[in-house]
């Protein structure tokens, strides 16, 4: 077990492209971590460093204390757990799950049982002689978990664990990963695109944007205060609503439109008279009703979509399409009249100029071991 | 190794076999169901012309000499097996036979395990010269080796190394070194990177990583180079003729000369010495066609 800390950590590779920027990050003992981004904003470099399979350029990448910064992989203590899952072809399960212990001149009896006890622990019993071409790919994913597991290291690096996975198994595979994580309690570093994937497992997450880190918190912290429009776009299942605002005589309105919004509860006091701004809204957050109401937007319901409980409704308002979800059986009708409403609790503010959220409470908003990128909402608060 | 060996690899690859579109066949038109019947026409008319004469050699074996000439085309009269006997044992067939063994084994094994280790690099790690050192291995195959017979015989001559067989291995392990790296490269870096991460981040040494993660996943490429270094080098006649004087380090090719004489020669007993020559390589082709088909797909495909 180990914390992984970070201290000025940065990759940059030989043509000039820097994947991982300066970045400060300290992971707990036995925290499941996720790293979220779109592609290319550095994730997989930095769980790549992490494990040692790329050289940090510059800063020191702490493991439980003691620095790993040029240890080679081999040496750090880490297990990986592929996107492919890297089985060797030409081993069977119990081979493949028992190379590590091969490498660590584990004799062969007792390794062989290790990887039968290990297999056994994720239901792969029946399976031990199988080449991983006979195997499917929730199967594969076990054994190389199994690979990983048995080897007992300080810190599990996952590099996409569900991607290669049908929706459905998906799911299942989302929930076992979580309790196997919380049986084992080793600190886990897993690198994810999905946001929805990031919010069900991680203890704690990172959402990074080229090479920085935009946010870190618990993926409750990340989902209801996104420190700026990219996080606040990025989380979610349905994007948030950002409508574009200004804000009114002596900073107690938003007016959208010729329509005047009450200021959200988050920024009350915090906005000057004129200023630009984007209220965001998430349409989980957001009402809609049939009949006018003090502060509503009024615009034509556009487009419905069934999401099953509930169903997603695009009203548009002038230029602006607003989205909002309503429970079943409380669907308006396409093209009537429509009045929408961003609930004043859970609405927040963004400033034009930076794209920050606007906030009059920066203890909450910034996680515990912030990176400087992630702790700008502090400057944010303090102006 | 030439551009012929390179063509003949393209050869081996076209006549692999081909999925056959049998689902929904008959509702196809007309002219889609005449292709693969005129192309099954081709291909078994070249198998014809290839497999003929080695057909006549092996009736001819069976037959003598005056038989021969009086119908060439004939069948046997009786099952004669005598010519064998002449060839192994009064033409010393035997002792041909075990030199071209072991000439033709050492030098492929000590070309594959060069070869093996020499493309590795190349294939899997990107290093300051890579491209330099790939196109040394390229300029091998541009070459012909027997181009450069007079410096290999003064160099041989200067190691003390002439009608050797092991100085014959040396240089016919060297002929196959090029074409084998560039084959085994390329499988190499067909492999996945994360294969060999997974095994770095275990803890697993860089010869442990090439030893027992590479090395059993390009099986299929060493049968394919062990094919295409031995089956020139059992057939080779030009090395041994400069190279080796001694009778009895002979190989099998300088052996069947001396059933060429100079007024006459006697078919059945040559017919019976290429029969001979012949046996191992089909047997090795026969056993080895699917890993070389899969050897040669998975690797030059990529």
């Amino acid at each position: 077990m180990a914390s992984i800390e970070m201290r000025g950590l940065t990759k940059a590779y030989a043509g000039g492209v820097v994947a991982v920027n300066s970045l400060d990050l300290t992971i707990a003992d036995g925290e499941f971590f996720a790293l979220l981004g779109p592609s290319g904003c550095g994730k997989t470099t930095l769980l790549r460093t992490i494990a040692g399979l790329e050289q940090a350029t510059e800063g020191s990448l702490l493991l439980n204390g003691r620095d790993v910064t040029t240890a080679p992989p081999g040496k750090r203590d880490v297990a990986m757990v592929f996107q492919d899952y890297a089985l060797f072809p030409h081993m069977n399960v119990n081979e493949n799950i028992a190379y590590p212990l091969r490498i660590q001149k584990v004799p062969s009896a007792e390794r062989r049982a290790k990887a039968e006890e290990t297999g056994a622990g994720l239901g792969l019993s029946e399976l031990m002689e199988r080449r991983p071409g006979q195997l499917s790919g929730g199967q594969q994913q076990r054994v190389a978990l199994a690979r990983a597991i048995a080897y007992r290291p300080q810190v599990f690096l996952f590099d996409e664990p569900l991607s290669n996975l049908d929706a459905r198994l998906r799911l299942e595979a989302r929930t076992f990963l979580k309790r196997l994580q919380k049986d084992l309690g080793v600190t886990t570093v897993f690198v994810t695109h999905d946001q929805a994937e990031a919010l069900a497992m991680a203890d704690r997450m990172a959402v990074m944007e080229s090479g920085h880190i935009r946010q870190i918190g618990t993926p409750s912290e990340v989902f209801h205060r996104p420190v700026n429009v990219f996080v606040a776009n990025f989380i979610g299942s349905t994007p948030m609503n950002l409508i574009p605002a200004r804000v009114g005589p002596a900073g107690e309105s938003l007016v959208v439109a010729s329509t005047s919004l009450p200021v959200p509860t988050s920024a009350v006091g915090q906005l000057a008279e004129d200023e630009d701004v984007l209220l965001g809204s998430r349409p989980e957050y957001t009402d809609v009703s049939c009949s006018e109401g003090p502060g509503a937007l009024r615009g034509t319901v556009a487009v419905l979509e069934n999401l099953g409980a509930t169903a997603l409704v695009s009203v548009e308002t002038g230029d602006l399409s607003v989205q909002a979800v309503v429970p079943e059986g409380e669907e308006p009708a396409i093209g009537a009249e429509a009045w929408v409403l961003p609930q004043r609790q859970r609405a927040l503010v963004y400033r034009v100029t930076d794209g920050l959220l606007v906030s009059r409470a920066p203890d909450e908003s910034a996680g515990a071991g912030a990176a400087p990128d992630a702790g700008s909402a502090t400057e944010v608060a303090s102006a | 190794m030439t551009t012929a060996d390179l063509s003949r690899v393209h050869d081996v690859a076209r006549s692999a076999p081909r999925p056959d579109n049998s689902p929904g066949q008959s509702q196809k038109p007309a002219r889609d169901r005449v292709a693969p019947i005129a192309i099954g026409l081709l291909l078994w008319g070249y198998a014809a012309v290839a497999l003929g004469p080695l057909l006549l050699m092996l009736v001819g074996s069976l037959r003598e000499s005056r038989d021969i000439f009086d119908d060439p085309l004939g069948l046997p009269t009786s099952l004669d097996v005598s010519n064998y006997r002449t060839v192994w044992a009064d033409a010393s067939f035997s002792t041909f036979f075990l030199n071209s063994v072991i000439v033709t084994v050492s030098a492929v094994a000590l070309g594959t395990v060069v070869s093996l280790l020499a493309a590795y690099p190349l294939g899997r790690y990107q290093f300051r010269g890579a491209g330099l050192l790939s196109a040394y291995f390229i300029a091998g195959m541009m070459l012909p080796i027997r181009l450069g017979i007079v410096p290999i015989f003064y160099l041989l001559a200067s190691l003390g190394l002439v009608d050797s067989r092991f100085g014959l291995v040396l240089v016919y392990a060297a002929s196959g070194i090029p074409f084998s790296v560039f084959v085994l490269s390329a499988f190499y870096r067909g492999l996945p990177a994360e294969l060999e991460e997974a095994a770095r981040i275990d803890g697993a040494s860089e010869f442990r990583i090439f030893r027992t993660v590479m090395l059993p996943l390009v099986r299929p490429a060493i049968a394919t180079v062990v094919l295409f270094q031995l089956v020139p080098l059992w057939n080779d006649f030009f090395f041994p003729l400069v190279l080796l004087r001694s009778t009895e380090k002979a190989t099998i090719p300088i052996g069947l000369t001396q059933f060429f004489g100079q007024f006459q020669t006697d078919w059945a007993v040559l017919f019976a010495g290429l029969v001979v020559a012949t046996v191992p390589l089909v047997l090795l082709f026969l056993v080895a066609t699917k890993q070389i088909i899969a050897g040669l797909t998975a690797g030059m495909g990529k």
